[in-house]
């Protein structure tokens, strides 16, 4: 098993697709691949697509938060959409989804953040 | 069918098998006709238990083994995970949510929370020095009994 990390600059916004898995063998590369979009690109906020996810473990909640800390440090927003019922339970269980807007498809999620901009 | 249907798996502690365990357990449960959200939920928690084993059992050690025994009785799925690992000193702690004695790896601290609510039964027993092992069970509401 493994997972495809699949990223898209549109203005201002990164937008990270997740294709596969993500559990603690993966997240490494979600780790380092956002890491590197967040400080050396050019994008102020981030839309994670999970549209394409198939499983998420703790793991993948941990990657998620990190990044999410490391963009409210810079002054950015994320925002998470398609989520399917497995990965928003765990985002329910953790309180994640208390700081993390969720919207249904990337269009959605897009408008919501050219508001914010 | 009162006799259990036993499975048993023991493995390297490296993180790429960690999709193997999970995939292995599912298929083994698959024959109970689970729901996808009873496979998810199977699969998480073998997830979280090897993920564990593997990082904070054995340091990410490969030259550790995790052994994963399964049991089928009726409609319950029985599982025992087990590492010969470093053992956990304060287990109140670590069942904390959010709790990681490893934040600078970015754990969430959210492995046992899951276990607990993903499973029906949960019991962790540890000792330090020596391993950890996780117990838990799950009633499979076959999808066949909607039609009997």
């Amino acid at each position: 098993m493994s997972l495809q990390v699949e990223l898209e600059h549109y203005r201002n916004v990164l937008i990270v697709r997740l294709h596969g898995e993500l559990d603690h063998h993966t997240a490494d590369i979600v780790r380092f691949k956002m890491e590197d979009a967040i400080l050396h690109g050019s994008s102020d906020h981030v839309i994670l697509s999970l549209k394409q996810l198939q499983f998420m473990d703790s793991s993948g909640l941990g990657v998620i938060l990190g990044r999410y800390k490391q963009l409210k440090a810079k002054g950015g927003q994320m925002v998470v959409c398609d989520v399917n019922q497995g990965v928003y339970r765990l985002f329910e269980l953790s309180g994640l989804f208390k700081i993390l807007p969720i919207h249904e498809n990337e269009r959605l999620a897009l408008t919501s953040l050219e508001v914010v901009s | 069918m009162n006799e259990a249907n036993e499975m048993t798996l023991t493995f390297s502690a490296r993180s790429e098998n960690e999709a193997f365990a999970r995939i292995a357990v599912a298929a083994f449960v698959s024959q109970l006709d689970p729901t996808m959200e009873e496979l998810n939920d199977l699969k998480t928690v073998i997830s979280e238990a090897v993920t564990n084993a593997i990082i904070h059992g054995y340091d990410n050690d490969p030259d550790g083994k995790v052994t994963i025994e399964a049991s089928i009785k009726g409609d319950v799925v029985k599982l025992l995970i087990k590492d010969n690992g470093n053992g956990i000193e304060d287990l109140d702690l670590a069942r904390q949510p959010l709790y990681t004695s490893k934040p600078e790896l970015e754990r969430s601290g959210m492995g046992f929370t899951i276990m607990e609510n993903f499973m029906d039964g949960f019991e962790v027993s540890s000792e330090p020095g020596t391993g950890t092992s996780i117990a838990m069970t799950k009633r499979i509401e076959s999808k066949k009994a909607l039609f009997n």
